[in-house]
């Protein structure tokens, strides 16, 4: 058995900065505009709690392009928790709010803003979700992060970043919205790696 | 969170969780569809060796809006009533795989011991035992008065406790398993509880309970609580010398139409009047009272869903194995474990 | 079967070496013919080459325990214990002699059914088995038993109790306690008030209140006792009180020894260790009557315990099917096993507090309790020629409770897991070992005087006959 390098035997890489992020949600926003020509019926929902976030920064990407657009009135947040199919392997996860925009999602185009993809599972149950919500007229994913390892036929429209990784290592991604790292709010993408 | 027995025993962490969840399930009481997979393939037993429809339907609305599969056992009429133990009751419930039996029992302290004897490994839910405790009703209590207040203040109301708030609970605390889950819940979420009664029917040691003790309901009123809490007057204390006459209990101890006023003149706009029913109008409560703008009542029924189901939602819906301290961990998107589903370590 | 010509290790004697006799320095015993035959370096020297010996280094000597409050559940409850079951628990507790209570099946108000327990006692052989007496007809608390017929029977009953259910009328409690003066016997009251502690589940305080359970108030107790030694004062009679168990009980006895009451009292183990708040589980295995109390009342059973207030230790042990006690709080069975744990629980809340020397303990667990019952061989001094009723205790061992382990039927031991002080090593019963190594030996054979059981219960009759003016003359059966 090795001794781990680091006091907690855990490595870790950033492999996306502040500004790293910023221009792949840029990118990320116009691909949206672009996919749905324009900005009609959009909704941007976010998966809690890094995707919310997510979704209010395209969301101001959007409406920078695109005056018409209050950025609020698209955002909105999707909780998942309820619908998940591994609640009973974890400690119990308490549910988060879910708000919907004043338009609801019937007949929108729906696009679930998530920080990571991964096994596929969490959008999985996100679709269960917006079914009893409503009945959009498509569902898009967008992604920060796209790490590989897909459980299910699940694939994001749009991408920030693919970062091919190994199981073992862990994708953490911090948002200045929520994430504070030595007192200060935080921008990044890191991958740990445990040694 | 294993089990649900008392609200004693509940931290002020654990009762917060409990409420906020509590809203979320509220918020989707209010749309379409009403129903949540969470507990698909769970099974909730309704245990009930007290008639009680309210409760159980509450409980078995709360089971169904998260999927459970619910198996009503009232043991009136069943084999309980020839005599069979609750052990051997618990005992076939656990052999049928019930993931949570709700009992509802007129000794106190049966769902501890059911909880607490290893004849089940189900969690237990207490719906009432005997004097003891009412642990859902208190939650479903706090909810609403919870949300009485965050409306008031035009707040939401998650994460907010109940401090500052002076909270009056008169009537029969002796035998009310809803004044002893109340006066627990209340003031570990910061609220400060007052009791009024008739000596009577005030427990011995009533003096180390956290809580203002009354014996006069106006001198209590007059304390300028934010709610008043109207006890139910169980029939069979009637006529056991507790007092002389309803008359006279209704007169010194019932919410009456002169108390009713009283509020108005003294300015208590926002004083709310509770009831956990069923009501015994003309007795405790006079019918102006039950029906007016304060009465929670219908409130207080609605809002028993939410905190029903939120209490079937963390007791069953976790790992078994885990602690509520945890729960940090939830927001971690994807697989949020070393162990991504569907792979072997 | 008493006359085989087969050499019997009770006849050549046993040579106990460097026993404490109440805690005091090595000494020797040689207990021989049912006696202590010899004490000091007398007793090697007098001790015959066939004299088994006993090394009984750091063991403590004391006189065989008296129970005043035993349970055996037989006739009626075999499920629940049997005299033969609760007689062996007794041995290995190290009591000599215990009282069974009169709530049995039918009930002991009649002098067949004491004497059919006295025999089922004397058939044991493991301890000597007293019957007590009901005080009214099948606990009924209306018309007094045959109190008289039952002292001169065979069984020769001396305490009477309705124990269980208190004599709550106080004409009735007047009469019993002057009747019972014409045998010398003793009225022992269950101290509680019925309408004061309707439905009552547990001590009324600050427990039961969190608890939802029913009251069991102390002044339901009290009451009772303030009436009862006024009654005896009144007329002139003995009282005995059960199982004390409030902080006010003890004021009242207190008075009333100081003005010259003739009355007795006793506490049990549970309640000089156990308080209230073990009821926070409902684990009915700390249901029982009268219920815990709180902290305040085990230190003031403590202290009166030790200043002489309170006479003696009874048990009160109360076995009970696991059925009985597998159940909700409301519903389950009062009562607790006592025997096989009375001597730890005492020496931890007494000897080991410094409130009572192995001089006090072997007062409130053997001398007084056997005058009580009009025991006149049992709690005996250590002195040579007298009966040799005596355990052999290690004060330094430490021990486990583990209630399936016991000899007891009961399971329902309070003390279940807890690690407790003292062991009994060796019981010596009338002569014979019944307990030897910590383990149950053998009964005692028949005594020779009396080679069939339906005349060997003749003691009561003696006792009587010395103190009541009843008929006497025969040899008591355990008093060679």
């Amino acid at each position: 058995m090795t001794v781990p390098a680091s006091e907690s035997g855990i490595h870790k890489r950033v492999v996306l900065a502040e500004a790293d992020i910023d221009r792949a949600l840029t990118r990320i926003a116009h691909e949206i505009l672009e996919a749905n020509k324009g900005s009609r019926d959009l909704v941007l929902l976010g998966i809690p709690r890094r995707g919310f976030p997510l979704a209010q920064r395209l969301a101001q990407k959007i409406a920078a392009v695109d005056p018409t657009v209050d950025p609020d009135l698209i955002t909105g947040q999707l909780d998942v928790t309820m619908y998940r199919d591994d609640l009973r392997r974890h400690p119990t996860r308490s549910p988060l709010a879910t708000q919907l925009p004043p338009s609801g999602i019937d007949d929108k185009v729906v696009v679930l803003v998530d920080d990571v993809l991964y096994s596929g599972r969490t959008i999985r149950a996100g679709l269960d979700a917006l079914a009893d919500l409503g009945r959009p007229r498509a569902v898009r994913l967008a992604v920060l992060v796209d790490r590989g390892h897909r459980e299910l036929p699940i694939r994001a429209d749009h991408v920030g970043k693919n970062l091919p990784t190994s199981s073992q290592e862990r994708v953490r991604v911090h948002l200045a919205e929520i994430d504070l790292i030595g007192g200060s709010p935080v921008d990044e993408v890191v991958i740990e790696d445990r040694a | 969170m294993k089990h649900l027995l008392s609200t004693q025993d509940l931290s002020a962490r654990s009762a917060l969780r409990l409420l906020d969840t509590a809203e979320e399930m509220a918020a989707v009481g209010e749309r379409e569809i009403k129903k949540l997979p969470a507990l698909r393939g769970r099974t909730v037993v309704n245990l009930f060796f007290e008639d009680s429809t309210r409760t159980r339907i509450s409980f078995e609305a709360a089971a169904k809006r998260l999927s459970a599969d619910v198996i009503n056992f009232a043991a009136k009429g069943s084999s309980v009533s020839k005599g069979e133990s609750l052990k051997d009751t618990a005992q076939t419930l656990e052999a049928m795989s019930a993931d949570a039996v709700v009992i509802r029992h007129p000794a106190s302290g049966a769902p501890a011991r059911l909880a607490a004897s290893g004849w089940i490994d189900a969690a237990v839910v207490n719906a009432g035992d005997g004097t003891h405790e009412h642990p859902t009703q208190a939650l479903l209590d706090a909810f609403t008065l919870r949300r009485h207040w965050a409306r008031i203040a035009g707040t939401p109301s998650a994460g907010t406790t109940l401090a500052g708030m002076k909270v009056l609970i008169v009537g029969d605390v002796l035998h009310s398993r809803v004044a002893r889950s109340n006066v627990w819940l209340l003031t570990t979420l910061g609220a400060e509880v007052l009791l009024a009664g008739p000596p009577t029917l005030l427990p011995v040691g009533v003096g180390s309970w956290p809580c203002r003790v009354f014996y006069n309901l106006d001198d209590a009123l007059a304390e300028r609580p934010d709610a008043v809490m109207m006890l139910r007057l169980q029939a069979e204390r009637m006529n056991a010398a507790f007092f002389p006459s309803t008359r006279e209990y209704s007169r010194r101890w019932g919410f009456d139409d002169g108390r009713l006023a009283l509020l108005d003149t003294m300015g208590l706009d926002d004083t709310v009047i509770m009831h956990p029913g069923p009501m015994n109008r003309g007795l405790e409560i006079s019918s102006a009272a039950a029906d007016s703008p304060r009465s929670t009542v219908l409130a207080q029924v609605r809002n028993g869903v939410s905190v029903r189901m939120a209490a079937l939602y963390l007791l069953l819906s976790g790992d078994p194995q885990d602690d509520d301290a945890a729960d940090g961990r939830a927001d971690q998107d994807d697989p949020p474990a070393t162990t991504p589903e569907g792979r072997t370590p | 079967m008493s006359h085989d010509t087969t050499p019997r290790p009770d006849d050549a004697g046993y040579l106990i070496r460097g026993a404490s006799l109440l805690g005091g320095a090595p000494t020797d015993l040689l207990v021989r013919g049912g006696v202590i035959a010899a004490l000091g370096p007398e007793a090697g020297r007098d001790a015959g080459t066939d004299a088994v010996t006993i090394e009984a280094d750091g063991l403590v000597a004391l006189p065989g325990m008296v129970d005043l409050h035993t349970h055996l559940r037989e006739p009626g409850r075999e499920d629940a214990e049997t005299v033969e079951t609760g007689s062996r628990a007794a041995a290995l507790g190290g009591f000599t002699a215990i009282h069974a209570m009169a709530n049995s099946s039918p009930v002991a108000d009649t002098a067949g059914v004491v004497e059919q327990v006295y025999r089922l006692g004397l058939a044991s052989g493991w301890v000597e088995v007293r019957p007590v007496g009901a005080v009214t007809v099948g606990l009924g608390g209306e018309r007094l038993a045959e109190l008289g017929a039952m002292a001169e029977s065979r069984a020769g009953v001396r305490v009477f109790s309705d124990d269980g259910i208190c004599v709550h009328d106080p004409v009735l409690m007047r009469r019993a306690l002057e009747y019972v003066k014409a045998f010398d016997g003793v009225i022992a009251q269950h101290a509680q008030e019925p309408r004061l502690t309707e439905g009552a589940q547990m001590n009324e305080g600050d427990v039961s209140a969190v608890l939802g359970l029913t009251g069991w108030p102390a002044v339901a107790e009290e009451s009772i006792i303030a009436r009862d030694v006024l009654l005896a004062q009144h007329v002139g009679s003995r009282l005995h009180v059960c199982h004390v168990s409030t902080a006010g009980s003890v004021e009242i006895i207190r008075w009333a020894k100081a003005r010259g009451i003739d009355v007795t009292a006793e506490v049990t183990p549970h309640h000089l260790l156990l308080t209230d708040e073990l009821v926070r589980s409902y684990d009915p295995v700390y249901k029982v009557n009268p219920p815990l109390r709180t902290s305040d009342d085990v230190h003031a059973l403590r202290a009166a315990l030790a200043d002489g207030t309170i006479d003696v230790v009874g048990t009160d042990h109360a076995p009970h099917p696991s059925e009985h006690k597998e159940c909700e709080w409301a519903q389950a069975a009062m009562g607790m096993t006592g025997l096989e744990t009375a001597l730890s629980v005492v020496q931890h809340a007494m000897v080991e507090t410094g409130l009572l020397d192995w001089e006090g303990f072997a007062r409130v667990t053997s001398a007084t309790p056997a005058r009580i019952g009009r025991l006149a061989h049992q709690g005996r001094p250590l002195a040579v020629g007298e009966p040799a009723n005596l355990i052999l205790v290690d004060p330094a061992a430490r021990w486990t409770v583990d209630p399936s382990t016991m000899a007891t039927k009961g399971r329902n031991s309070p003390f279940r897991g807890l690690e407790l002080p003292g062991r009994v090593r060796a019981t010596f019963f009338g002569g014979h070992p019944t307990v030897l190594d910590g383990s149950l030996a053998t009964p005692r054979p028949t005594p020779h005087s009396a080679p069939h059981g339906e005349q060997t219960g003749a003691q009561g009759g003696l006792q009587g006959g010395l103190q009541g003016g009843l008929q006497g003359g025969e040899a008591p059966a355990w008093n060679i």
